[in-house]
């Protein structure tokens, strides 16, 4: 209080400098703690307890992330990893919601589908990774597979929970208004099991990126930030790999605040189905 | 007696699907459009895995997962649970560990694989960090947001009543932030589960689920590798049905709380 007290003096703009000030205060909150460990690194690195080429200064990585990002090579990698992301994910989004629908309306589809996706979910997705090797070869077609196989798995497990979910009273009462099959389907099901969709759709996209960078490592596709890392580990570039490390952070970051809050904003809360 | 027979006619219709889908791999895998060392019949299959498992050399790579991933995610409970229940209840806690908690989360742990292989070499060091890294967001997470949605008339209640803070964690808070913890856990082994699979692959040291399979494909040995593929299912199953399920029905359920939050 004090402070915002001695801003306005100064400043002369009562309003917006104490909300600024209110804003400098979090963001300096948010930035303490890696000021602290950064600082402890950088200790540690320049002391030299572990070799300089395992454990190099934040300098060095940051310089060789300049680097690479001026010689487009960094964004090489990254865009190939995104495109193989958004395929393989676009692929588990299609099948898999479609999947789980049907399950979810129809029972013979779920007597058909249950006992074939329970029995594949429970095993990780990495472990499919060299039988899809095997199966389809190196490089991107068995890498976008692996990744659409393996995001599947949420999204139909969370969109037949959805539209098992629906609640019965609105699916009557929409039927005694008279809707069709189709306008039960738009106006009514899909609304109401999308809060569930959209979980799995988050679910299946985190899970597609963790599986992407491993499965990038091991079907030696020529792109990707996977594979950088992975063959930065050969020559012992540590800097860069951090570098690749961090964009990797920056990607994912950026996919769950941008895309998918966004997408929850505009459709479902708009809708009234959750408050946030 | 109509419920019944639903159940009855779900189960003869999800026998009659796994037959039909074995039915029709075994079709494949003899009509000889496919290479049979890429897709062995079922029989083989089972062979193989039969022939693992009474050598003893399955149960010893399932050994060694097992120990990896166990310890993994122990490291993770005792580092996630003190850790989300210091952050929930003391706010200094919680500004200094949520922003460096959140830069790392988007980080998949495979992506430091490479780079812990670099520092702790090939073998159990790097898999067991791996398994740890994986597994300690979730548990961290669930005690955070369990501990934090500790209903706050039960506090003033037992507050009233005269308890001290010792008996308020160990009576209200813990109880109270159980079913959160318990999801926590569910979480973490699952992520712990994948984790230590692919760990295993790509640092490969000798031992291993993850290896084995990684290891047959070298060989083509498509029916190790399916078989193992079988052992990791099972595993990861029995721990999600048996373990999981029987410790919820111990706690959670016996103290009354249902379970509030959802995987």
């Amino acid at each position: 209080m004090q402070d915002a007290v001695t801003t306005i003096t100064v400043m002369g703009a009562p309003g917006r400098s104490a909300s600024g000030d209110e804003r400098w205060r979090v963001v300096a909150r948010n930035i303490f703690p890696f000021v602290v460990v950064g600082t402890i690194w950088e200790i540690v690195a320049w002391a030299g307890v572990f070799p300089h080429r395992l454990f190099p200064t934040l300098e060095e990585v940051a310089l060789s992330f300049v680097q690479l990002t001026m010689a487009g090579i960094l964004p090489h990698h990254a865009i190939e990893t995104v495109i193989r992301l958004l395929t393989g994910f676009a692929l588990a989004a299609v099948f898999g919601v479609t999947i789980g629908v049907l399950m979810g309306r129809s029972r013979r589809a779920e007597d058909i589908f249950l006992p074939l996706v329970s029995i594949g979910a429970p095993i990780p997705g990495l472990a499919y990774a060299p039988l899809f090797l095997l199966w389809f070869g190196l490089g991107n077609i068995s890498a976008v597979l692996l990744v659409g196989f393996v995001a599947a798995f949420p999204i139909i497990f969370n969109s037949w929970t959805g539209v098992k979910a629906v609640k019965e009273i609105w699916v009557r009462s929409a039927q005694s208004m008279g809707a069709d099959d189709r306008r039960m389907f738009r106006h009514v099901i899909l609304p109401g099991a999308l809060p569930y969709i959209l979980t799995g759709l988050r679910l299946g996209l985190a899970q597609a990126w963790r599986i992407l960078v491993a499965i990038e490592m091991l079907a030696a596709v020529p792109w990707g930030l996977g594979w950088m890392i992975f063959g930065a580990r050969e020559f012992l570039n540590t800097d860069v790999m951090m570098a690749g490390i961090a964009v990797i952070g920056i990607i994912g970051l950026t996919l769950e605040k941008l895309v998918f809050q966004k997408i929850e904003h505009y459709t479902v809360v708009r809708w009234g189905m959750i408050t946030s | 007696m109509t419920d019944q027979g639903q159940r009855a006619r779900s189960l003869i219709r999800a026998a009659i699907t796994l037959t039909a889908a074995a039915a029709v791999y075994e079709a494949l895998a003899r009509s000889g459009y496919f290479a049979p060392a890429l897709l062995p019949t079922i029989p083989l299959i089972a062979r193989a895995l039969y022939a693992s498992l009474a050598d003893g050399s399955m149960l010893e790579h399932a050994a060694f997962t097992l120990y990896r991933v166990m310890f993994g995610f122990g490291l993770s409970m005792v580092v996630g649970i003190p850790l989300g229940i210091l952050m929930a209840r003391f706010r200094p806690v919680e500004n200094f560990f949520l922003p460096l908690v959140s830069a790392l989360m988007p980080i998949p742990s495979f992506a430091l694989v490479p780079l812990f292989m670099l520092w702790f070499g090939i073998g159990n060091t790097t898999t067991v960090l791996i398994v740890f890294y994986a597994a300690t967001f979730p548990m961290l997470f669930n005690t955070w947001s369990g501990v934090r949605s500790v209903n706050p008339l039960w506090l003033r209640a037992a507050g009233a009543m005269g308890a001290d803070e010792q008996s308020l964690f160990w009576k209200v808070i813990i109880p109270g932030a159980s079913p959160f913890i318990i999801t926590g856990m569910r979480q973490a082994f699952l992520r712990a589960w994948i984790a230590v699979v692919g760990a295993e692959m790509i640092a490969a040291s000798d031992w291993g689920l993850g290896w084995v399979i990684f290891d047959a494909k070298e060989f083509l040995n498509t029916d190790i590798m399916l078989a193992a593929l079988v052992v990791i299912g099972a595993i990861g199953y029995l721990f999600e049905r048996l373990v999981f399920g029987s410790l919820e029905r111990a706690t959670v359920q016996r103290w009354g709380m249902t379970r509030a939050a959802k995987g």
